[in-house]
């Protein structure tokens, strides 16, 4: 793949320019072999822990995947779309931790497993595998919402059971080298959402936001001053708490051992029967 | 593969397609195959790397690489916007008066709609002339809400919905050199903008 950009550069006409990138750049990803289960998701309203002021939030009906993207799934898709590749990838989509434990572009480190999930790897190159498969990732609130599952119920943040098993998990170290489909499976019938590795979110860097901020350090003191942790619609949500503070700690650039994704896909019409 | 290899790529590439779309410019693309060999390719970190598509203010369809060759001075915001935007135009427009007219010439000015929804080339066209920013060096961007997404990600802008009409958002005007690198930002509102005209005049000229 090659780009015809160098030589744009020094043209004027519009529409020469277009018809050339049309002809020479390759931009859009191939498709890979990945089997990949998918459940559907039937969407509601629901109170997130931050966001909105509080404002319940709808979420639309939607299929996700079962599991996160394993090492194995992703090595599949680099190999189909190169640029993708630890040693092909451009600085401006990932930083130096990149899949920094493969051996090189396609092949795992030694001691990884092929059905564990593909850590390190950056939003931008999570969002390229979604779209990829004709996917996208969930947004923070859907994410959420289907995370609010236990085995039994769609809502189960005010169990402790639930919450207890979320913050035992954040505490035990390097979960991420399990095999996916080892936790449990929730109401919706998705595994791995908590116990297991924290996951990309389309909008993660929209985390916290709430009102007119004047610039990034104030909304940044939203999250880290009382006034943020007040505006939480439930305190004792403190597993939830750690995500939202996590998300808004990353940038789509940055590589995270424990931090994975999968994809969700809108429910047409027709996939409703 | 090599940069040289790409280049003797594009050119083999460039007689192959000039019977096809790329007839139009033909002769043209000869020369601009050398201009291009003695220019460095994509920097790695360059926002040309994005490939989403992007609609202007008069409805091209363009990708950001369209953009190369001058110097880009962009911001996000949103028409219906009511509180911030309006300041942050205004410190846009601000930055503008200050460039001398023969400078203007290598300047672009990227206005990008964080509400891609609600800012259609028409809206972005009507709102470019409303505010008198309806010259060449003025672009006004709506893009997918993916490519949105993306492109803030790259200029650490954050910003979410929080009504039909109405985001919170990051205020920060970005200067990209000529091949797309960042290489400075303002944050805040109606701030002094002379370290960032400063560092537009010195990016005209050291590119």
């Amino acid at each position: 793949m090659f780009s015809c950009s160098e030589l744009n550069s020094t043209q004027e006409n519009n529409i020469n320019q277009k018809q050339a990138r049309q002809t020479v750049v390759a931009s859009k990803d191939l498709p890979f072999e990945a089997t990949t289960e998918m459940v559907t998701i039937l969407g509601g309203e629901y109170i997130p822990l931050y966001g909105r002021d509080s404002i319940r939030v709808h979420v639309n009906d939607l299929l996700m995947d079962v599991y996160p993207v394993t090492n194995e799934n992703f090595a599949a898709f680099v190999k189909k779309n190169r640029r993708w590749g630890k040693s092909q990838i451009k600085k401006i989509f990932a930083d130096d931790n990149y899949l920094m434990h493969w051996q090189n572009d396609t092949t795992l480190g030694i001691s990884m497993n092929q059905q564990s999930p593909v850590t390190n790897v950056s939003w931008y190159a999570a969002k390229a595998y979604c779209e990829c498969q004709g996917k996208r990732m969930p947004t923070v609130d859907e994410w959420e919402y289907v995370a609010m599952a236990d085995q039994e119920s769609a809502d189960a943040r005010k169990k402790g059971p639930y919450n207890q098993y979320i913050l035992d998990w954040y505490e035990r170290p390097k979960t991420f080298v399990n095999p996916v489909g080892k936790t449990f499976q929730n109401y919706w019938g998705v595994y791995d959402l908590h116990g297991l590795v924290w996951e990309w979110t389309s909008d993660f860097s929209s985390t916290l936001l709430t009102g007119e901020s004047r610039n990034d350090v104030s909304s940044d003191k939203n999250l880290f001053c009382g006034d943020g942790s007040l505006k939480a619609s439930d305190l004792m949500n403190y597993a939830a708490f750690l995500r939202y503070a996590f998300r808004s700690s990353v940038r789509a650039n940055y590589g995270v051992q424990n931090l994975g994704f999968r994809c969700v896909k809108d429910l047409q019409q027709n996939e409703k029967e | 593969m090599k940069k040289n290899n790409y280049i003797a790529v594009f050119i083999a590439f460039a007689i192959l397609v000039a019977a096809d779309s790329c007839t139009l410019k033909e002769s043209r693309e000869h020369n601009s195959a050398q201009d291009a060999s003695s220019q460095t390719a994509i920097s790695d970190e360059s926002i040309f790397n994005l490939t989403e598509d992007w609609h202007t203010q008069n409805n091209d369809s363009i990708k950001l690489v369209d953009l190369q060759g001058k110097v880009l001075v962009v911001v996000m915001i949103y028409t219906s916007c009511k509180v911030a935007c309006p300041r942050l135009v205004a410190d846009m427009r601000d930055i503008e008066s200050k460039i001398s007219k023969d400078n203007l010439s290598e300047l672009n000015f990227v206005l990008v709609s964080i509400d891609p929804e609600v800012d259609n080339p028409a809206r972005l066209k009507a709102f470019a002339i409303e505010n008198q920013m309806d010259a060449n060096h003025w672009t006004f961007l709506q893009g997918t809400t993916s490519g949105v997404q993306e492109f803030a990600n790259v200029l650490a802008v954050k910003y979410k919905q929080i009504a039909p009409m109405d985001f919170s958002h990051s205020n920060i005007i970005s200067v990209f050199n000529r091949q797309g690198v960042l290489v400075h930002q303002q944050e805040g509102l109606g701030v002094n903008n002379k370290e960032t005209i400063d560092t537009i005049l010195q990016t005209l000229k050291s590119s």
